[in-house]
């Protein structure tokens, strides 16, 4: 499809421009991310080296004793490829040490916390090596909110999030992350055999011909029906976007005074810089 | 007359005006040693350009000591520069002054302030009233800010009121990555340069400005246009730059021998149908 296809070089130049600009202007000259293993992670991993060299770039792949030993293989392999500085953390003894307080906790529970421990990790070390956290979430995930508020989504920047799951396979092509990376199902690797798709009920693909179009191009229902796509489809995805805004907004605030945070107090982020 | 046109293609700091003064200036030095005649800076050049509510911590007075210390400069090379400009009665505009010789020669306020997709200019600003051409060494000229170029009329008035150098002031953020070779925006900017100086036999000079705001990225992509409509020098895409154009002044003679549309167009006609049109509106 014609929207979804990327001049992949042109994207590139930009998403590489935005982490240098971005992360000398806070003063600092080093990111830091976690590696899962993932083709999300591996390319802000390659867009970052790129952007501050391979010694400014900080990787934590944080396994629990459930995650599938392949992810910290390919964390490790992107890890080496680029020449970035690479750690394990284990994360098993911090949430086996909590969830003993609540055994019956479901998976979602688990994996929420998993993703927020991953989170605490990446802010300490942020502090620890003086660099930015970098942002893994593609656009897909951030509109179906596929993603653990303040957990994986939590970030000071994100290169990705305004590219869909195709255009992150298209872009992992042309800068070169791993061909296993980048074929393999994705997964959240929350428990064994896990795949996104399956949770999700549709494949990225599917999902982003329809977010391209319900997004990007604002077609309505009608218009959706029209060029082919499934009634059930669309409403099951547009109720995943609506459902999920929350987490892509700050909290709201209860308005009382003239000036309130965000609605009459309003200035860029990169303001004084 | 023949002269050399430098575009500014700079990376303001969001609300700084120090250092986007030193910028300013350091850009018109070089120029002034480069051997240019006039220095043309984007939109916002003192200021950056998503502000919000800094507009009016870095609104300028016209008689400021930041516009005095340009005026100087401009006792050795004509400058066009954008800023935030705070009136007597306290409005915000989105501004561009001209400066020649020591004066300032023309102030424009933005007339077309964008309020849709990314932009909330008209929240933040008001709205300039009158699009004027006004006289230089290089002859009749007329600033644009951005938006103000992309509604017809503008240039149009500006052409009509007898200028033939159209200097456009922009900080245009990058966006529409397809499967093209450029930036969707980039593309329909270039369109829009190439095809207003040829409908008004004018040089276009379009300053963009470079770097990223909160996730925005500028594209600059400055350009000089030939009145014939041809693309004569250009920055680079996403980059700092400062491009040195030679503007041939016979160019714009010849091109205006070869083909005499501004001659040729009806003021009279355009004026009477206009106010027919507005009288039916109200109907």
């Amino acid at each position: 499809m014609g929207g979804l296809t990327v001049n992949t070089k042109l994207l590139r130049q930009i998403l590489v421009g935005f982490v240098r600009d971005e992360v000398y202007k806070v003063g600092v000259r080093k990111g830091v991310l976690g590696l899962s293993g993932g083709i999300d992670s591996a390319l802000v991993a390659y867009i970052a080296a790129e952007a501050l060299g391979p010694e400014n770039v900080h990787a934590y792949c944080m396994p629990y004793r459930t995650s599938n030993p392949e992810s910290e293989a390919h964390a490790r392999l992107v890890a080496e490829s680029l020449g970035i500085n690479f750690k394990v953390i284990e994360i098993t003894p911090m949430i086996d040490a909590y969830f003993s307080q609540t055994p019956d906790a479901d998976n979602m529970r688990r994996g929420n916390k998993m993703a927020r421990e991953r989170m605490t990790i990446l802010y300490d070390h942020s502090a620890a090596v003086g660099g930015l956290v970098l942002g893994t979430s593609n656009k897909t995930e951030l509109l179906l909110g596929y993603g653990t508020l303040h957990g994986d989504m939590a970030s000071a920047l994100n290169p990705i999030g305004d590219i869909y799951k195709s255009q992150v396979w298209a872009l992992s092509e042309a800068m070169g992350v791993p061909s296993e990376v980048i074929e393999k199902k994705p997964s959240a690797d929350l428990w064994a055999g896990q795949t996104d798709e399956q949770e999700l009920g549709f494949t990225y693909r599917e999902a982003d011909e329809l977010l391209y179009r319900m997004v990007d191009q604002r077609m309505s229902r009608e218009e959706l029906i029209a060029a082919g796509f499934d009634a059930a489809f669309i409403d099951n995805v547009a109720r995943k976007v609506q459902g999920s805004h929350f987490k892509r907004r700050l909290p709201i605030i209860a308005k009382v005074s003239n000036r309130t945070i965000d609605r009459d107090f309003r200035y860029a982020r990169d303001w004084g810089k | 007359m023949d002269f050399t046109v430098a575009l500014a293609q700079i990376k303001p700091k969001l609300g700084c005006l120090d250092d986007n003064m030193a910028l300013a200036e350091a850009a018109i030095e070089k120029g002034i040693a480069a051997g240019a005649d006039l220095v043309v800076f984007p939109e916002l050049a003192l200021t950056g350009y998503f502000l919000k509510d800094l507009v009016p911590e870095v609104a300028l007075r016209l008689d400021s000591p930041q516009i005095e210390r340009l005026k100087k400069l401009s006792e050795r090379i004509s400058i066009a520069i954008g800023f935030v400009e705070v009136s007597a009665d306290f409005r915000f505009f989105n501004s561009a002054v001209y400066l020649e010789d020591g004066e300032i020669r023309h102030v424009h306020r933005k007339v077309y302030l964008p309020t849709y997709g990314l932009f909330d200019e008209q929240r933040y600003m008001a709205r300039g009233e009158r699009f004027r051409a006004f006289d230089t060494r290089f002859g009749r000229i007329g600033m644009l800010i951005c938006e103000d170029m992309w509604h017809l009329s503008a240039p149009y008035i500006l052409a009509m009121d007898g200028a033939m150098t159209l200097i456009c002031l922009s900080s245009s953020p990058g966006r529409g990555v397809t499967e093209s070779e450029g930036l969707g925006s980039a593309a329909a900017w270039q369109k829009l340069t190439t095809t207003t100086a040829m409908f008004l036999n004018c040089r276009v000079f379009y300053c963009n400005r470079v770097g990223y705001e909160d996730g925005i990225n500028f594209w600059g992509g400055s350009e000089a246009i030939s009145p014939s409509g041809e693309m004569t020098d250009r920055g680079a895409i996403l980059e700092e730059d400062f491009v040195l154009a030679k503007v041939d002044g016979g160019a714009l003679r010849r091109e205006r021998i070869f083909s005499p549309m501004m001659r040729d167009e009806n003021l009279a006609i355009t004026v009477k149908e206009l106010k027919r049109i507005d009288r039916e509106k109200d109907c």
